[in-house]
């Protein structure tokens, strides 16, 4: 189905079922108890989860699959940003003409970008990045302000012209009147469900790129990629010219941001420098080498995570800690809570850089070679037959 | 970091004009210049690519911090020489230093507080990077240079927040000595008009110990048999193993060098800019490129870029300038430097061999 | 006329003359050994086949067409391989994958965004790559990893890539350099079967004397940069002029 084979298809639909039963599954806690906190079923995660998934996904085409480290990669996130709240701006407050144009227009900036960046390689192609994206957030901060609004950021205002918009049409951004803030609540016994129209808006994009990423790891273009990951030289003495698809990966790549860059601009109508600065290009290199780089889940999962951790894991303070302990006696909760604290609430960039040296030393491939090393120490088979066999390499993605 | 991104100049003269420009972009560049340095020197000598770098030059800052705040620990105490005054004896706090030595050395000490620090984060820094090669970085010769990039890029941000977690996420000011505090007049002594060239005295102080920092670094490398084998070491790293030296020992000992050269750099730079958790970061990018247009590697070519680059963004910020080119101020540096990767692969002075796939 | 014509290239490396003079012609299917002393500067001839180096006078005629300033790739979708001297293959990727890139190279030339096919779905490439494991007898080996091979295997699985691009002149560089004895014979033996099985050019450059002289059909003598015979292996092996130079290199 699909043009996937049977085991694909399968794959396919488990992650479209999970994405798509997300606002259930996020919210096992019930309301009244204490740990509702760590819900994560509301409509701002869960669409962030989607749309850095996206971004996670894109990159790990250009890094998974070729081994190029771009370190600009928020500058496309920005440039989809802005596009779309132009977009707002001129035409009205539907998404998609803004969504399109910022695919298109990432596109460009990343052909440009990619095409003077691809020239070298190795760490001088990271600093290349790096140093385009840096110029790109300083100019977007400075001389670009006419088109940026600069430090301000950039808003719709009431006398832009919003040439198509209707007169009943939502104030708000929207797809055809579907309104992306609004939700439908569903109490279920102590249990608080969200369905939120940008969140399933967003899961059927990640659905769709990660459909595409899925294919594109399946075919020959994702095995010339990882071809290039591994001997250039051999590729170059094998007819194939790599530029062209270090290119192609870097594109697409930047699409996937500026995709994103979009949707984040979609959900809510602002659009700042800030998106840019190479720190969020860092951010989107952790969330694929934490879940697993060149698989085709691990990006997901790592933007998961990280953004998890970002909203659920900094909001823990001392008295949800002296609440958790207040079974100990009070001496030793103390020193529990004195423990943990630098590592939460506010210092939980500290627990994410300790787990991501921790991830880059022990665990190269990630959250999900770490999860197929716990999966394989518990279904250890005894046939001895197959020991002798070579032994098979791993299918990819999985 | 753009906190003077214009001045003005009252003067009409051109060359005067020049000269400030050159002057303004002195310290940046030699902030630039001495990270660069260790950022080559642990380059070139272990092959470590080390975005942790900046996060030595901010703990180096706060060593200045800290020694201040060592400094002003006080207690509360009946001072002996106010009650002569007084007539009644009054409770003040006093640090200690100055109980111990007298309100006048005391006073003078708390005073260089910053150049005092260069005492305690010498010991700091070397023991640092002594820890982070041994502990970290030696598993990762012979890892992909995007390994090392990520683990230490992680170390950074742990580094920081070890800072934040301590500091807190504000600017902490630290005062230079108040001998240095004031500005003095440059043209003057070069024999232009006076009130033309007016340069801060500590950005002079700055300067001044940044080329005595790198003179000591080149001069340590050229003069004694370590720095003979440690650039060796550089040029062929098999061959000095072959010849029964232990290299690697020498290459820890040059990553708590640079370690120490960064560290010095951020201390010394605390009264120009309020150090914050985050001004590693800041630095550590420019001083990526600063390296990148030396040319990796390259001892001579990281300080020259680094003061090239210093100067060059100073002049960018001119108003002069601007009008011509907007917004060229925020962008000169990362301009050069994809004009230098794309003419100049190896940079001003690269070697050949050094990191080319 | 051969289906590779050398004639007058020269190379300098600043004061270090690589190559002088060197006029070569390789006759359609047959074997082709350059043979000659360290430093005679084989390894620059044969760069100077593939383009990495562009020669500073003479041509390079590959089939009635210059070589010259071409890049590698474009070189070898003319129609000639390369055998590297350690071997050059994907070493992350699977035995079957690594058959399948020129597979695909072959097809799709050097370029070409095909990113919603599938590589397992191209039943003729798959059955092509998979018949040249087979012929090569690597077939059960074909879902392991290619780091994972034995250096032997290694050999034999470049030469399976090239082979499969069914290339019209293949260049062997030292193919038998660093072997042991074992694999050495294994290797001649694999070039042996290559031969006698296909229509297919081979220049091989090797100074290991066994190998060559199993396997040649003619041979250049090449010292200091030019050569100095050409002939069949029976008249090489006691020509003075050879024994000079090997001699010469000795002393």
């Amino acid at each position: 189905m699909f043009g996937l084979n049977p085991r694909d298809t399968r794959f396919l639909l488990i992650v479209v079922f999970l994405t798509l039963a997300t606002p259930l599954l996020l919210q096992p806690f019930p309301e009244s108890s204490g740990l509702a906190q760590f819900n994560a079923g509301y409509p701002d995660l869960m669409q962030r989860f989607a749309i850095f998934g996206i971004f996670a996904i894109g990159f790990n085409i250009l890094f998974g699959l070729t081994g190029y480290l771009s370190f600009g990669h928020a500058a496309f996130l920005g440039v989809g940003s802005y596009t779309v709240v132009w977009m707002y701006k001129l035409l009205g407050y539907n998404i998609l003409p803004g969504l399109v144009l910022a695919m298109v227009i990432s596109g460009l900036f990343a052909l440009l970008i990619g095409f003077i960046s691809l020239r070298r390689s190795g760490i001088y192609f990271s600093i290349l990045t790096l140093a385009f994206a840096q110029m790109s957030y300083n100019l977007a901060y400075s001389v670009l302000t006419p088109i940026t609004n600069g430090e301000t950021g950039l808003q719709v205002y009431s006398n832009d012209p919003q040439v198509l918009m209707g007169a009943n049409a939502p104030t708000s951004p929207h797809i055809f009147g579907l309104v992306m803030r609004d939700s439908v609540q569903l109490p279920v016994g102590d249990w608080l469900f969200t369905f939120n129209i940008g969140y399933y808006f967003c899961a059927i994009v990640a659905i769709l790129a990660f459909y595409i990423s899925l294919r594109i790891f399946r075919s020959p273009f994702g095995m010339m990629l990882r071809a290039i990951k591994t001997n250039q030289t051999r590729l170059n003495y094998t007819g194939l010219n790599p530029r062209p698809y270090t290119l192609a990966a870097f594109v697409i790549s930047g699409i996937y941001a500026g995709l994103a860059g979009g949707l984040l601009a979609a959900m809510d109508p602002l659009a700042g420098a800030e998106r840019m600065q190479w720190t969020a290009s860092g951010e989107v290199v952790l969330m694929t080498i934490l879940g697993g780089a060149g698989t085709l889940m691990g990006p997901v999962l790592g933007a998961g995570f990280i953004k998890y951790f970002e909203n659920i894991f900094s909001k823990i303070n001392d008295n949800v800690l002296h609440a958790w302990f207040a079974f100990l006696p009070d001496g030793l909760e103390n020193f529990l809570v004195a423990l943990m604290h630098p590592f939460v609430g506010k210092g939980w960039h500290l627990t994410l850089g300790i787990l991501f040296m921790l991830v880059v030393i022990f665990l190269p491939g990630g959250l999900i070679e770490g999860g197929q090393r716990i999966a394989r120490l518990f279904r250890r088979r005894p046939d001895s037959d197959s020991r002798h066999q070579p032994k098979p390499a791993p299918h990819v993605g999985e | 970091m753009q906190r003077r991104a214009e001045r003005n100049f009252p003067g009409e003269g051109t060359m005067e004009a020049i000269i400030l420009q050159i002057l303004n972009g002195l310290d940046k560049g030699s902030a630039y210049a001495l990270i660069a340095l260790g950022l080559t020197l642990i380059f070139g000598t272990l092959g470590v690519v080390n975005f942790a770098h900046g996060a030595l030059f901010m703990i180096g800052a706060f060593c200045a911090v800290t020694m201040q705040r060592i400094l002003n620990l006080s207690f509360e105490q009946v001072d002996p020489s106010r009650t002569d005054f007084l007539g009644n004896p009054l409770k003040v706090q006093v640090p200690y230093i100055e109980s111990w030595f007298g309100p006048e050395t005391g006073g003078a000490l708390l005073d260089w507080s910053v150049p005092l620090s260069i005492f305690l984060a010498i010991p700091v820094m070397i023991g640092l990077g002594y820890a982070m090669e041994r502990g970290l970085i030696k598993h990762f010769y012979k890892r992909p240079h995007a390994d090392q990039i990520l683990v230490t890029f992680g170390l950074a941000i742990v580094l920081q927040e070890i800072i934040k977690y301590f500091f807190g996420a504000n600017p902490i000011q630290v005062a230079a000595p108040s001998v240095f505090s004031g500005s003095f007049d440059f043209g003057a002594i070069l024999g232009f008009d006076p009130n033309v060239i007016i340069y801060p005295y500590w950005r002079m102080v700055y300067f001044l110990f940044s080329l005595a920092i790198i003179g000591a670094v080149f001069s340590f490398l050229q003069f004694t048999t370590f720095g003979m084998v440690v650039r060796a070491g550089m040029a062929d790293r098999e061959t000095v193993g072959l010849l029964g030296i232990n290299i690697d020992r020498r290459f820890t000992v040059m990553f708590g060098l640079a370690a120490a050269v960064a560290g010095l750099a951020g201390v010394m730079y605390t009264p120009i800019l309020a150090p914050n958790y985050h001004m590693g970061m800041d630095f550590l990018v420019l001083s990526f490129v600063v390296v990148v247009v030396g040319g990796m590697g390259s001892l001579p070519g990281a300080v020259l870029a680094g003061f090239l680059l210093g100067i060059l963004q100073s002049f960018a910020s001119m108003n002069e300038i601007k009008s011509i080119i907007p917004g060229i101020d925020q962008v000169i540096i990362y301009l050069i430097a994809i004009i230098i990767l794309l003419t100049r692969p190896r940079g001003l002075m690269g070697r050949k061999g050094v990191m080319e796939d | 006329m051969g289906i590779l014509e050398v004639k007058g290239v020269g190379k300098r490396f600043g004061g270090l003359q690589a190559l002088g003079d060197v006029n070569l012609s390789v006759a359609e299917n047959t074997v082709h050994a350059i043979i000659g002393p360290n430093g005679a500067g084989k390894s620059t001839l044969l760069n100077c086949l593939v383009g990495k180096l562009i020669p500073d006078t003479g041509s390079v005629m590959f089939d009635g067409q210059s070589v010259l300033g071409r890049k590698p790739h474009e070189i070898n979708q003319m129609g000639i391989s390369r055998v590297f001297q350690t071997p050059e293959i994907f070493g992350d990727l699977t035995v079957m994958e690594n058959m399948l890139i020129p597979c695909f190279a072959k097809r799709d030339g050097a370029f070409r965004l095909h990113p919603f096919e599938t590589v397992a779905n191209e039943r003729a490439l798959n059955e092509r790559a998979l018949q040249m494991l087979e012929d090569l007898n690597m077939a059960e080996k074909r879902h392991m990893h290619a780091a994972s091979l034995s250096r032997g295997d290694k050999r034999r699985l470049e030469m399976a890539m090239c082979l499969v691009q069914e290339p019209r002149l293949l260049l062997l560089d030292e193919p038998t350099a660093g072997m042991a004895r074992a694999d050495t014979n294994n290797t001649i033996d694999l070039l042996k079967q290559i031969k006698e099985t296909r229509d297919i050019t081979m220049a091989i450059i090797e100074h290991d004397m066994h190998v060559v002289f199993s396997l040649a059909d003619r041979i250049t003598v090449l010292a200091q940069g030019t050569p100095l015979v050409e002939d069949v292996p029976e008249k090489i092996k006691g020509h003075p002029k050879v024994q000079e130079a090997y001699l010469g290199q000795a002393h």
